[in-house]
């Protein structure tokens, strides 16, 4: 199937001023290269600092000031421009973030979640996303400080599904969630792969990603080490990379290996 | 609720004790000092040519033999009695002479309140949210500039363009000269300048502040996520709304910052308010004056303090309901 996203040869580095004002560029991306195909989840494993964020953002052409970026990202067929995520951003595409300070803690909720549209369609729509994901409608009164951990991952899926995205980028939403709250936010995202949407899961966590994943990619020093299926990698097929195999190795059921 | 009522208690019992602090110190401190009332008051030649008994009977007037910590408990329970005795320069009752000096300077701090406050706020939005760019080069570069710069030069440096060679405002003094009863656009009129002197001093400093929280609210996880999400108005949903609650902090923290200028600046404008009364009341030992001056000032300054702490419990969801009680 046509893939919805591809990255080729994404490299992204950052302008650091030395001693003297030497400017020099430091690379943190370099070579990247995937591809998510709608109902599709595509884990994205990689060690915290490897530029799984940095990849996020990118796509969404939100770096930092000081990031430059090159390569491709091609969206629905097309060169994702910036010009294009602007549009797209919020609409067909989606970035559900790590945790609640994502949320701006002096605005409520509801609020937020609609982005402050106030037509009775807007607000239809937020209680029925809510409802969805298990909350009632007093959550929209609630500000983020009041949400338990849980809660503020499940407002921050609601607010990525307030528009019907047909890519979804999840840069690593279960982090201090227990077992049972992070396996309730897997199923949300296979459920919206399972109607059509591509979702691109970041994680740092090998064993989650291998629960949830159609495909995993692994990411090394910045680039692509091997795109394999979970089967693959639990049956250590097609891994070509040395990092790949020893993070197989490292998996608490090959101990005895 | 009654955390509020709690937290509002304490604030003022904590307000109480600071202004006895501050009451105490300034006594202590004029009572150190080698000012000798009954010279300053009664004058060197005069005192010169007065016999033993006149003088013992004018000190025992101004109180001089009394021991220090007497006098200090005397004037601390007519304080109470909302008495703050008699000024030795203008034989009138303290709080009189004060009430009446700090409505003229009133017209002066409030114009500067407001005036330093939304220009600070506007230009540290500014430059924050044009962060790098010219607009922030310029803005901070003038704040700099402004807050190094003494506010009396800067009030000479008014006064010579806009009084000396432009001739558009008058030169000094709260009212026309000889004036009679003199009307409100009068009144404005001569609180422009030292107004506006207090204003750009405490608009740079805000402006500053102000830019660096804009710069932090711009850099946090929730400005990002809103990007990602194409919000549009970032500006007036989430930077405004959280840069609200330090520049409340900042408004209100201003006015002691004020009152300090103003001291000065009135010197330069020889602007009758309660600036020009405190440097008369110092020169001249007027002891009753400067201490009653030294009180109110300092309660001006806490009670805005206190109106900051206050409105932030109102404006900060997390203490409105309750998050600070746990
Ligand atoms: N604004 C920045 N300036 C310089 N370096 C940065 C910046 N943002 C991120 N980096 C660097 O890029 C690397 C990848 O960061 P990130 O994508 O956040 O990693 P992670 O995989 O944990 O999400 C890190 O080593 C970090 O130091
Ligand atoms: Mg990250």
């Amino acid at each position: 199937m046509e893939p919805i996203l591809s990255v080729e040869d994404l490299s992204v580095s950052f302008a650091r001023y030395d001693r003297g004002l030497s400017r020099r560029s430091l690379s943190a991306l370099r070579g990247l290269s995937l591809a998510v195909e709608p109902g599709q989840v595509l884990a994205v494993v990689g060690e915290s600092g490897a530029g799984k964020s940095l990849l996020a953002h990118a796509i969404l052409h939100i770096l930092p000031r000081n990031a430059q970026a090159s390569g491709t990202i091609r969206y629905g067929g097309a060169s994702l421009t910036r010009e294009r995520a602007e549009v797209l951003r919020g609409r067909e595409v989606a970035l559900i973030p790590q945790g609640v300070t994502f949320l701006d803690p002096m605005m409520k909720v509801g609020s937020q979640i609609r982005r402050g549209e106030n037509s009775p369609d807007a607000r239809a729509r937020c209680r029925q996303v809510l409802e969805r994901y298990g909350l009632g409608p007093e959550t929209e009164e609630l500000y983020p400080f009041q949400l338990s951990g849980g809660m503020a991952r499940r407002v921050l899926i609601a607010c990525a599904v307030m528009e019907s995205p047909r890519l979804i980028i999840a840069d690593e939403p279960t982090p201090g969630l227990d077992a049972k709250a992070a396996g309730r936010v897997l199923g949300h995202f296979r459920e919206l792969a399972e109607q059509g949407a591509g979702v691109l899961f970041i994680t740092h966590d090998l064993t989650l990603a291998l629960s949830v994943a159609d495909r995993i990619t692994v990411l090394y020093d910045g680039q692509t080490a091997d795109t394999v299926s979970p089967s693959q990698f639990r049956a250590g097929t097609g891994l070509t990379h040395p990092y790949t195999r020893a993070l197989r190795q490292a998996m608490p059921e090959n101990d005895f290996l | 609720m009654s955390h509020r009522l709690q937290f509002t208690a304490k604030k003022l019992v904590r307000m109480a004790l600071l202004l006895l602090g501050v009451s105490l110190t300034a006594f202590l401190l004029m009572n150190a000092s080698p000012l000798d009332p009954l010279q300053t008051n009664v004058g060197q030649a005069a005192l010169g040519s007065m016999s033993p008994e006149q003088i013992a009977k004018l000190e025992e007037y101004w109180g001089a033999d009394t021991p220090a910590a007497e006098r200090y408990l005397s004037w601390l329970g007519s304080a109470l009695r909302g008495d703050l005795g008699v000024s030795l320069l203008y034989r009138r009752p303290v709080l009189e002479v004060i009430g009446q000096r700090l409505s003229t300077s009133l017209w002066l701090l409030a114009c500067a309140w407001v005036l330093s406050g939304a220009l600070g706020l506007g230009l540290g939005l500014l430059a924050g949210a044009n962060r790098g760019r010219w607009p922030d080069r310029l803005v901070r570069g003038c704040c700099l500039t402004v807050s190094s710069t003494p506010a009396f030069w800067l009030g000479l440096l008014l006064l010579i363009v806009f009084a000396v060679w432009l001739k558009i405002l008058p030169i000094g003094m709260a009212v026309p000269i000889g004036g009679g009863q003199a009307t409100l656009l009068e009144r404005l009129r001569h609180a422009l300048l030292p107004g506006l002197t207090l204003s750009i001093t405490g608009a740079a400093n805000i402006a500053l502040h102000t830019r660096e929280k804009v710069v932090d609210v711009l850099d946090s996880d929730y400005i990002l996520f809103a990007r990602a999400r194409g919000e549009r108005h970032i500006l007036r949903r989430h930077v405004l709304r959280n840069v609200a609650l330090p520049a409340v902090t900042l408004q209100f923290a201003s006015i002691g910052e004020l009152i300090g200028g103003s001291v000065l600046v009135e010197q330069v404008f020889s602007y009758p308010g309660l600036g020009q009364a405190a440097v008369s009341a110092g020169l001249g030992s007027d002891m009753p004056l400067l201490l009653g001056i030294t009180v109110v000032t300092a309660a001006l300054v806490f009670g805005g303090s206190l109106t900051a702490d206050l409105l932030y419990g109102a404006i900060d969801p997390r203490i409105r309901k309750g998050a600070a009680a746990q």
